[in-house]
C-alpha cells in the first residue's frame, strides 16, 4: 500500500514550526491484529528481527511458549502467551502480538525533552530518532504500554518503527508481510476499523465470543495498532494490555499546564549555579580514590 | 489430500484431529482461517493437548492419545442414529448396499472371522461380498472379488454392509466413547451434533472436511483411524466435494512426492505393487496385482487399475530402455521380488541382528526419528559401514558419540562412517509434491557452499562407480545394474529437468488416442497416462505424474494465478496429479443425474448437450459415461464405489475399523478386555524391544510432537530457531505437577521401558487429568526436537537425550508406522 513519502506532524521537545502540523493527509495508517485468528507462530517476531537487522539472542526456558519475558531494545515484536480458564472451566490460550501501539496522542513524544528525538508522522507513525535521543528515558515513563526499551550501551531508546522505512517506500510492515494466517492487516485507520468491526460482528453472530470487541483506546487518542479481542472487557488477560491506558498525569501536567514551572526551575537553577560560582568559586576535584571503582 | 490446501476455504465444517496444523502447517492453515472468516465455518479440534490449533477452534475436546477410533466410531453411530447421513450418496456411491458373505463375523470379542492365533494372522476368505445369483467359486481358488455382487438398494438386508456397519458401531455409544476416550458424554454429543449438523434435515448442500496428520498414522491401528474418518465422510457424502474430503497434511515439504515415487518398500513408482516370489513372470505379476471389476450387474465400474499393465510396461521401458522387451518379459527378472516386510522398524531390527551390514542415509536422521532410538544406535554399532549425506553433523552420523558411550567403547565400534556434504533445499532445483498433490518446480536460490554437492550428483557418482565395478569384476546378477537406462546429458550430475521429463514419459513409437485420434509422435512427451501402452511403445517413470511435463512445456513450472471459478482451483498453477485434478473423485460432487449437490460450489457436472462431463475442475471420471449408466465415482476401486467395508486383503486388521488399545495402555480395552490390542500388530523380539505396563509403574500416557519454532532435528543448528525455543521441555498437567511437587522450569526425568528422557518441565493447564474407564489418567507431551548435536547440545546447555529413546518399535500392520503417540512412561524429578 502506498502512502507516499512520510511527513512529520509532531516533533518532541521542539519549539519551532512543524512542517506537517496542519497538513491533511488522505489517511492514517493502521495495523490490525486479529487476536482471534492468531496462532502464535512467531513469524512476525522473526520478520521484525530480520528486517531490522538485529542479532539472535540467547534466551532461556521460562515455562512458556513465549520467546522471552518482555520486549527488548533490539526485539520490537513479541507474542505474549497466556492461559486463561473461564468460570465454566473453558480454557483459552491467548496469543497477542505486543509492539508499539503508535498512539495518536503519544505519551512518549509528550514526555520527551530532546528536540527531534521522537517524531510523529502525519500518517500516524511514531518514530524514534536515535541520533537526537539523550537517553533520559522520559519516554519510558510517558508510555502507558511499557514499550520503549533502553540500550544501556549506547544510551539510546528503541521501539517498533511500524517499519516507517518500508511504509515510506509504499510497502507494508515486515510483520504484516510474514503473517501466514492473515491475522495481521495493514491499511488506513478507517478501513482497519471497519474490518475489525466486521470481524467483531461475525464473532458475535457465529462464535461463542459474545463479548468480542475492538481495542482502540480513547485515553491515548486511539492507536495506530488496533486489536480484535475475544473479550473486550478484559484486555489485561492478554499479557497485561492496559484496560484504559492514559498518559501518566505527571507527564501531562509537566509538559502541559505546569511547563512554566519547569522553565522557572531551569531559570532558577541557572541563576543558582551562577550565584554559587560567584560566591564560592570553581569546585576543586578531590584526590582520586585508589583501587577498584565501585 | 483428496482435496487441497486452498480448497479448505470452501468448507462449512472442520474436524481437525490427529494433527495440529496451526503448529506444524501454519502457512496452509490460513485456508482454515479463511473458511472461518469467509464462510463462518465451524472448527472442531480433538487432541490430547490444547494446541495452537485449539486456540482458534470453536470447540475443543481433550482425547486420550490413541482413542481416536472410539471417538470417530461414536460419531458414525450418532450419524446413523440421527439420520444425519447422505442417503442418495450412500446408496449409489458407497458399498453400503452390497451384501457380505455368510460366515463373516463382526469382532464382538475383538476378533473378526478367520483369525489364526498361532500365526497371528487372518484368513480373509469370509471378508468378501456375496456373489449375486448364488455363484460359487472353486474351493481351492485364491479368494477374489465376485464380478457380480449381490446388493440391496433398500439397505435392509441383515448382511448388507450398511446393516453390518450399523450393528458394528452400535457398541460405540456415547457412554462407551466416554469410557475409552475420556471425553465426557455431553461434550462428545456436542461435537457429534455439531459435525453432523451439515446433514441436518436432509440438507445436501453443505460440506465438511476432516484434516489430520501423523497424530493419526503413528499408532498400531493408524491406517484404521484414517479409514474410520473416510467412512464417516462417505456416510455424510463429503468425499469428492469442494470443502470436503479426507485431508492428510504431510509433515515434510516433499513426503507426498517420496511416496508417489515409491519411497516405501512394497510399492513401485505410481503405487504399483511390487512383485513377490510367487510371481513367476510378468503376466503372473500383472494378474495378481490387476483388479477385476466387482459390482452389481446393473451398475458400471471403470476400474482404472485395470490399466496396471500399461503403467508397469511403461515403467520398465523407462527404467531399462531397450533392455526391456516383450521377448524378455519386459526385463521382469531385473525387479527384486520382495519376499517379506522391509519396513523402517524392520530394517533397524535386522541391522541390530547383524543381518543388514550397511546403510545409506540421505535426508533423514534415523537415530533421532526412532522409534526406540537406543536400538538404532546399537544397531549402527554392528553395521560395517554408514554413509550419511547431510548439511549438518547429525545424531545418526554421530551415533558413536551418543551419550553413555565412553572413549574406550568408541574405539571398539568398528562401523566405518562416511559423511557426505549435501546441499540444502534452497541450493537445489527440482520439484516438491505438496500435500495437495501439486508438483511444484522450484529454482535454486544459491549454489551449494564449499564441497557440498547436489543429491543427484552424489547418487549418480556412486551408481556409475558401482556399475564400473560390475563391468570390471562381474557379479552374481549384473544385468539390472548394467542395463539401467542412464541417458542424461551429464551422467555424473543429471539435470533434474531431464529426470522430470523422463518421469512424465514419452512415446517410443507413434501413439494414437482411439477416442480423439490425437497422434503423439515417437520421441514426443506424453500428454497424459491415457496414452500409456503395454506394448513397449511408451516409456513413463511414474504414470501418476504423466502430464506434468508435456510438449506444451513444464506444466509443473506454471505460476498462473487465474481462478475463474473462485473455488481456489488455480488450474494453471503448477500441476496436480492425476491429470491436474484438484479434487479427487469429483464426480461425487454431483447427484445421480450429474447435477452438483451445491450449485454455488460447482466443480464438475454432466453436460447433456455435449454428452460429456465438464466443469471448473478436470473431471476425475470417464468423460462420456452417462449418469444413467450408473458408473461409480470411485474409479480406483474395482467396485467403483467408496468402501465402508474393505473386502479381502485391503486391510490387515479387519474390514471395519475397531478400537484397539495402544500397545502400551493404562487400561484393558472396555470393548473386549481379553483382546485389548490389535491382534495383528507388528512387533520385534530383540532384547531391546521392551514394553511397560501400569503394574510396573508406567502409568502416564505420553505423546510426542513438533513445534512451530523448530523443524525436526535440523533447526537446533540455527540460532534463529534456537532463540525462539532454546530448550526442549515436557508438557505436564498442572495437577500432576502439583501432586509431584514439580514446578515449571524444573528438570524432570521421563522413563519408559526402553529409555530415559531428560528435559525441563512446562507445567500447564492445557493438558488436563482424564478419567479413562473409571481410572484417573494423566497425559504428558514431549516435543521431539532435542538431540545430542546442535547449538545448545554442543555447548552442554541442554540434556543430550532424544525423545524417541522412549517410543516403542511396534507398528501398524498396514502401513508399518510405529506408535510414536500414546505409549506409557513414568515421570519424576531429575
Amino acid at each position: 500500500m502506498s502512502n507516499g513519502p512520510l511527513q512529520i506532524k509532531a516533533i518532541s521537545g521542539h519549539a519551532g514550526p512543524v512542517p506537517g502540523r496542519d497538513a491533511s493527509r488522505d489517511y492514517d495508517v493502521c495495523k490490525l491484529v486479529d487476536v482471534t485468528t492468531c496462532i502464535g507462530c512467531k513469524a512476525c517476531e522473526v520478520a521484525c528481527l530480520e528486517w531490522n537487522g538485529y542479532p539472535f539472542r540467547e534466551t532461556v526456558f521460562d515455562n512458556t511458549y513465549q520467546t522471552m519475558p518482555d520486549l527488548a531494545w533490539n526485539y520490537y515484536n513479541l507474542i505474549r502467551f497466556d492461559e486463561h480458564v473461564a468460570e465454566d472451566g473453558t480454557l483459552s490460550w491467548l496469543m497477542r502480538k505486543d509492539q508499539c501501539m503508535h498512539c495518536a496522542d503519544p505519551g512518549c513524544l509528550l514526555a520527551c525533552p530532546a528536540d527531534g528525538a521522537i517524531v510523529q508522522y502525519s500518517n500516524g507513525i511514531v518514530d524514534f530518532q536515535q541520533e537526537h535521543c539523550i537517553g533520559c528515558q522520559y519516554c519510558v515513563t510517558g508510555c502507558p504500554f511499557n514499550i520503549p526499551k533502553f540500550n544501556k550501551e549506547t544510551k539510546k531508546v528503541h521501539k517498533c518503527t511500524l517499519c516507517s522505512d518500508r511504509v515510506g517506500a509504499g510497502l507494508e510492515p515486515a510483520c504484516i508481510k510474514a503473517c501466514p494466517t492473515g491475522c495481521l492487516h495493514f491499511g488506513s485507520k478507517d478501513d482497519m476499523k471497519e474490518l475489525a468491526e466486521t470481524r467483531v460482528r461475525q464473532l458475535h453472530e457465529h462464535s461463542s465470543h459474545k463479548n468480542a470487541g475492538v481495542y482502540d483506546p480513547a485515553g491515548v487518542g486511539g492507536t495506530h495498532v488496533i486489536y480484535v479481542l475475544h473479550d473486550k472487557d478484559h484486555p489485561e488477560r492478554y499479557g497485561g494490555l492496559p484496560k484504559d491506558p492514559q498518559i501518566p498525569l505527571l507527564v501531562r501536567l509537566w509538559k502541559g499546564p505546569l511547563k512554566w514551572l519547569g522553565n522557572i526551575a531551569i531559570a532558577a537553577g541557572i541563576i543558582g549555579v551562577a550565584t554559587h560560582y560567584l560566591r564560592f568559586g570553581p569546585k576543586r576535584a578531590e584526590e582520586e580514590t585508589k583501587g577498584e571503582p565501585k | 489430500m483428496t482435496n487441497g490446501w486452498i480448497d479448505i476455504k470452501n468448507t462449512d465444517m472442520m474436524l481437525i484431529m490427529g494433527g495440529n496444523p496451526a503448529e506444524n502447517h501454519p502457512c496452509g492453515f490460513k485456508w482454515a482461517i479463511e473458511a472461518k472468516r469467509q464462510r463462518n465455518a465451524q472448527m472442531i479440534v480433538v487432541d490430547p493437548r490444547f494446541t495452537r490449533t485449539a486456540a482458534v477452534a470453536d470447540l475443543f475436546l481433550q482425547i486420550r492419545a490413541g482413542a481416536d477410533i472410539a471417538f470417530l466410531g461414536g460419531v458414525i453411530h450418532y450419524a446413523l442414529e440421527n439420520q444425519r447421513v447422505a442417503k442418495e450418496y450412500l446408496v449409489n456411491y458407497t458399498n453400503a448396499a452390497f451384501l457380505v458373505k455368510d460366515g463373516f463375523k463382526l469382532p464382538e470379542d475383538g476378533l473378526y472371522s478367520g483369525f489364526d492365533a498361532a500365526t497371528q494372522t487372518y484368513n480373509k476368505s469370509t471378508w468378501n461380498y456375496e456373489e449375486a445369483g448364488g455363484g460359487k467359486s472353486a474351493a481351492d481358488a485364491p479368494p477374489s472379488l465376485p464380478p457380480n455382487v449381490a446388493y440391496d438398494a433398500a439397505l435392509e438386508h441383515p448382511r448388507s454392509v450398511y446393516q453390518l456397519l450399523k450393528k458394528h458401531y452400535s457398541r460405540y455409544t456415547p457412554e462407551m466413547v466416554e469410557r475409552i476416550t475420556g471425553i465426557p458424554k455431553d461434550q462428545f454429543l456436542k461435537a457429534a451434533d455439531l459435525f453432523t449438523s451439515i446433514r441436518k434435515d436432509g440438507d445436501t448442500r453443505k460440506a465438511a472436511t476432516i484434516i489430520y496428520a501423523v497424530g493419526w498414522t503413528q499408532h498400531t491401528f493408524g491406517s484404521q483411524i484414517i479409514r474410520t474418518a473416510a467412512m464417516l465422510q462417505l456416510l455424510l457424502g463429503n468425499v469428492g466435494r469442494a470443502g470436503g474430503g479426507v485431508n492428510a497434511l504431510r509433515g515434510h515439504s516433499n513426503i507426498q512426492g517420496a511416496t508417489d515415487i515409491a519411497g516405501v518398500f512394497d510399492i513401485l513408482p505410481g503405487y504399483l505393487k511390487v512383485p513377490n516370489p510367487t510371481d513367476q513372470n510378468f503376466a503372473a505379476w500383472m494378474k495378481r496385482i490387476t483388479p477385476t471389476s466387482a459390482k452389481p450387474k446393473e451398475w458400471d465400474s471403470w476400474n482404472y487399475w485395470s490399466n496396471t499393465a500399461r503403467f508397469a510396461v511403461s515403467l520398465m521401458k523407462s527404467m531399462y530402455g531397450d533392455a526391456a522387451r516383450k521377448d524378455n518379459d519386459w526385463a521382469f527378472s531385473y525387479l527384486p521380488k520382495v519376499d517379506r516386510e522391509y519396513s523402517w522398524a524392520h530394517i533397524w531390527d535386522e541391522m541390530y541382528q547383524g543381518k543388514v551390514k550397511g546403510l545409506l542415509a540421505f535426508g533423514m536422521n534415523g537415530v533421532a526419528i526412532g522409534p526406540n532410538s537406543q536400538k538404532n544406535i546399537d544397531a549402527l554399532k554392528k553395521a560395517d559401514w554408514l554413509v550419511v549425506c547431510e548439511i549438518y553433523p547429525d545424531e545418526t552420523s554421530s551415533f558413536w558419540q551418543s551419550p553413555g558411550i565412553t572413549r574406550e567403547q568408541m574405539k571398539n565400534i568398528p562401523t566405518e562412517v562416511y559423511r557426505l556434504p549435501g546441499a540444502g533445499f534452497a541450493e537445489k532445483d527440482g520439484t516438491f509434491v505438496n500435500s495437495a498433490r501439486w508438483l511444484q518446480w522450484k529454482w535454486a536460490a544459491l549454489p551449494p557452499p564449499g564441497q557440498a554437492r547436489l543429491d543427484q550428483e552424489i547418487l549418480a557418482r556412486i551408481f556409475l562407480n558401482v556399475r564400473e565395478l560390475y563391468k570390471k569384476d562381474g557379479g552374481k546378477f549384473p544385468d539390472p545394474i548394467l542395463n539401467l537406462s542412464w541417458s542424461y546429458t551429464d551422467p555424473n550430475n543429471p539435470s533434474l529437468s531431464e529426470v522430470a521429463r523422463e518421469l512424465n514419459g514419452r512415446a517410443l513409437a507413434d501413439v494414437t488416442d482411439p477416442a480423439t485420434q490425437q497422434i503423439i509422435k515417437a520421441g514426443q512427451q506424453l500428454p497424459g497416462f491415457a496414452f500409456l501402452r503395454d506394448d513397449g511403445s511408451t516409456a513413463c517413470g511414474n504414470w501418476l505424474w504423466c502430464g506434468s511435463w508435456t510438449e506444451a512445456g513444464a506444466l509443473m513450472q506454471r505460476r498462473g494465478t487465474d481462478d475463474p471459478s473462485g473455488l481456489g482451483i488455480y488450474p494453471n498453477w503448477a500441476w496436480s496429479w492425476p491429470m491436474n485434478r484438484r479434487v479427487m473423485y469429483n464426480r461425487a460432487s454431483c447427484d445421480e443425474n450429474g447435477k452438483p449437490w451445491d450449485p454455488a460450489r460447482r466443480q464438475v457436472w454432466w453436460n447433456e448437450a455435449q454428452k460429456r462431463w465438464t466443469g471448473n475442475d478436470v473431471p476425475d471420471f470417464k468423460a462420456d459415461s452417462q449418469p444413467k449408466d450408473h458408473m461409480g465415482p470411485f474409479i480406483m476401486n474395482p467396485e467403483g464405489v467408496g468402501r465402508l467395508f474393505v473386502p479381502l486383503g485391503g486391510m490387515a486388521d479387519g474390514p471395519f475399523p475397531e478400537h484397539y488399545e495402544p500397545f502400551e495402555s493404562p487400561i484393558a480395552n472396555p470393548l473386549h478386555p481379553k483382546q485389548s490390542n490389535n491382534p495383528v500388530v507388528k512387533k520385534y523380539k530383540s532384547d531391546l524391544d521392551k514394553f511397560g505396563t501400569p503394574e510396573q509403574g508406567f502409568t502416564v500416557v505420553c505423546t510426542t510432537y513438533r513445534l512451530t519454532e523448530h523443524y525436526h532435528y535440523w533447526t537446533k543448528n540455527n540460532p534463529m530457531n534456537v532463540q525462539l525455543v532454546p530448550e526442549m521441555f515436557v508438557e505436564i498437567p498442572a495437577e500432576l505437577a502439583n501432586e509431584m511437587g514439580i514446578t515449571g522450569g524444573e528438570k524432570v526425568k521421563v522413563t519408559s521401558a526402553r529409555g530415559t528422557y531428560l528435559a525441563k518441565a512446562m507445567v500447564t493447564r492445557r493438558i488436563r487429568p482424564m478419567t479413562i474407564d473409571g481410572k484417573k489418567v494423566y497425559q504428558i507431551g514431549i516435543p521431539i526436537h532435542q538431540g545430542y548435536r546442535g547449538i545448545q547440545e554442543d555447548e552442554g546447555k541442554v540434556p543430550r537425550t532424544i525423545a524417541n529413546l522412549l517410543s516403542p518399535a511396534v507398528t501398524d500392520p498396514n502401513a508399518y508406522t510405529p506408535e510414536f503417540k500414546g505409549f506409557l512412561v513414568k515421570i519424576e524429578k531429575a
